[in-house]
């Protein structure tokens, strides 16, 4: 069911930052009171992938273990996205309060913020709020927060691969199972969860979670930060309910001129304007990290997927041969196509070896390359070849 | 090189001589020296007692680690889709010709290194850069010129 109309929120940036009472209030309840406000409020994952953040945090509190960690997802890597940015600008001590309730509920003495090595700019403030932060709440929790950065590679914003690199190695994903919630950071259960994930487990703790799961669908409870660029007047940062059609959201944001969405980034769907009454935003639809990038009639889609496959190309670990190799082939593969050295027929052929790459691709990032790919070509097929 | 190892030992007292460091002290050269020489990395594996391999391969996974000689100033330009339907190619132009320089290219004065980079999270203010940590953002050729002429005269 869709939402009817576009409705803007203003949870995540709205100042007030009473932190300390609301985690006074958050700390007299019980672990599985908590718990239990996070899984009935819905709230599922802000990074993209969607996992339910009660479930997440229960796991690994059920984990048993010496030692559980909570680190917070800010390598805001997917092209389009930089919501988690402006959260850790405007709000930094709503994400360290939402990790102090997670290491409550679980019982980590120790978490992590992973910083794009991008965003170094933040971190002199961050630091400075940081220490405020843990003068602030010393007598309530033994906990403390270190921030660590990246230093340029996509692939670390996937969870496993997060881990390595913050042991020191090369970021290449890990096989799963075992999940995070059973053995994470230094094989630790660890919760790992998206920037704003944590600021939104944290209002639901001050709000209630009723108060959240009003807003959205069923499938997609709540509001979401959204990142809107490309050829909009209005590009910016909102937070909107989710459910609502791509028709709506380009009512607001589109040039008048709007020939396609890509939500979710390049790693997302493209949706063209045929198909933006029947696509709804969130886990029913096209889910979406919060990229939302709008094309007019002006932009060439074999550019974009052109830059969207050159991205890949680089980014891809090159650990597994799906990926590795599957993001050349489609690179030269529609290069070939363009040129007339292939005809259009092998379009079908990469279609094919998409599919096989979300089969057989170890993570995201390889499995993920078929969403734009297809979208894109099945889409915009006659922009690929002339 | 004395220096060099100095750094090095400075930065392994600091963080740890742990596997977990190894990104930590490699961050710390870069900042320092803006790249990964040779001599560096063998210093690093002998401090912290792991396989010159090792750390070579970890250092060449990370963008940001680079391993080959860079300037005092590493340029890097959004190549992402906003920033390229905003115009990065004529940014990159712009500054080529300011710095005298191609892509990928480092001034003979060893001040500046232009490169590209994956999205920086800018989309919405694009084109966008980045000169070492500092952000630069709704670039236009003028603007983009400016800023650098200014590193150029100044810095």
């Amino acid at each position: 069911m869709t939402k009817n109309k576009l409705k803007r929120i203003d949870l995540i940036f709205h100042e007030d930052c009473e932190c300390r009472q609301v985690l006074e209030k958050t700390f007299s309840r019980s672990n599985d009171e908590i718990i239990n406000d996070i899984l009935e409020s819905g709230l599922k994952g802000r990074g993209g992938a969607g996992f339910p953040t009660g479930l997440k945090w229960k796991f690994t509190a059920e984990q048993p273990a010496d030692e559980r960690f909570v680190i917070c997802n800010a390598d805001e890597g997917e092209p389009g996205t930089f919501k988690d940015r402006e959260i850790l600008f405007k709000v930094p001590s709503k994400v360290f309060s939402g990790m102090a309730v997670c290491a409550k509920v679980i019982g980590a003495k120790k978490g992590y913020i992973y910083l794009r090595g991008e965003y170094r700019f933040l971190l002199p403030e961050l630091q400075k709020a940081l220490g405020a932060f843990h003068r602030d709440i010393k007598d309530l929790i033994d906990f403390e927060i270190i921030i660590q950065m990246g230093s340029g590679a996509y692939i670390c914003g996937e969870e496993s691969a997060l881990f390595e690199s913050m042991e020191g190695k090369r970021g290449e994903p890990r096989n799963k199972p075992p999940y995070p919630t059973i053995s994470g950071f230094k094989d630790k259960p660890t919760v790992i969860n998206n920037v704003e994930t944590l600021v939104y487990a944290f209002m639901i703790c001050k709000h209630g979670p009723l108060s959240f799961k009003e807003l959205g669908t069923s499938d997609s409870r709540g509001s979401k930060v959204f990142s809107v660029s490309g050829d909009t007047p209005i590009a910016g940062i909102y937070e909107l309910e989710l459910g609502m059609s791509l028709e709506h959201f380009v009512e607001e944001f589109g040039d008048g001129d709007t020939k396609a969405v890509q939500v979710g980034g390049a790693a997302g769907f493209c949706v063209p304007r045929k198909k933006l009454k029947e696509t709804i935003i969130g886990f029913e639809g096209v889910p979406t990290g919060g990229s939302m990038k709008v094309f007019n009639s002006s932009r060439s889609m074999y550019n974009v997927l052109h830059n969207y496959l050159e991205f890949f190309e680089e980014e891809s670990c090159g650990q597994c041969t799906p990926c590795r190799v599957g993001c050349q082939q489609l690179l030269k593969g529609i290069e070939a196509v363009k040129k007339g050295e292939k005809k259009a027929i092998y379009l079908d052929q990469l279609l094919k070896l998409s599919e096989t790459m979300k089969l057989a691709s170890k993570c995201g990032l390889g499995q993920s390359v078929a969403n734009s790919f297809s979208s894109i070509v099945d889409n915009f097929r006659e922009e690929m070849i002339y | 090189m004395p220096e060099v190892q100095e750094l090095v030992k400075s930065l392994a007292d600091k963080y740890g001589r742990k596997r977990e460091n190894l990104l930590h002290i490699l961050q710390g050269i870069v900042e320092q020296e803006r790249y990964l020489s040779d001599v560096a990395l063998t210093e690093v594996a002998r401090e912290l007692d792991m396989s010159a391999a090792q750390v070579y391969g970890t250092a060449t996974f990370y963008t940001f680690l680079d391993t080959e000689p860079r300037g005092k100033y590493v340029i890097r330009i959004c190549r992402t889709i906003s920033c390229d339907m905003k115009g990065k190619n004529q940014i990159i132009q712009a500054i080529e010709d300011t710095l005298k320089i191609k892509l990928g290219e480092t001034t003979q004065n060893k001040k500046f290194t232009l490169l590209e980079t994956n999205c920086m999270g800018w989309c919405h203010e694009g084109p966008a850069m980045l000169i070492n940590d500092q952000v630069y953002t709704n670039l236009s050729v003028d603007k983009a010129m400016d800023i650098v002429t200014d590193y150029v005269k100044n810095k």
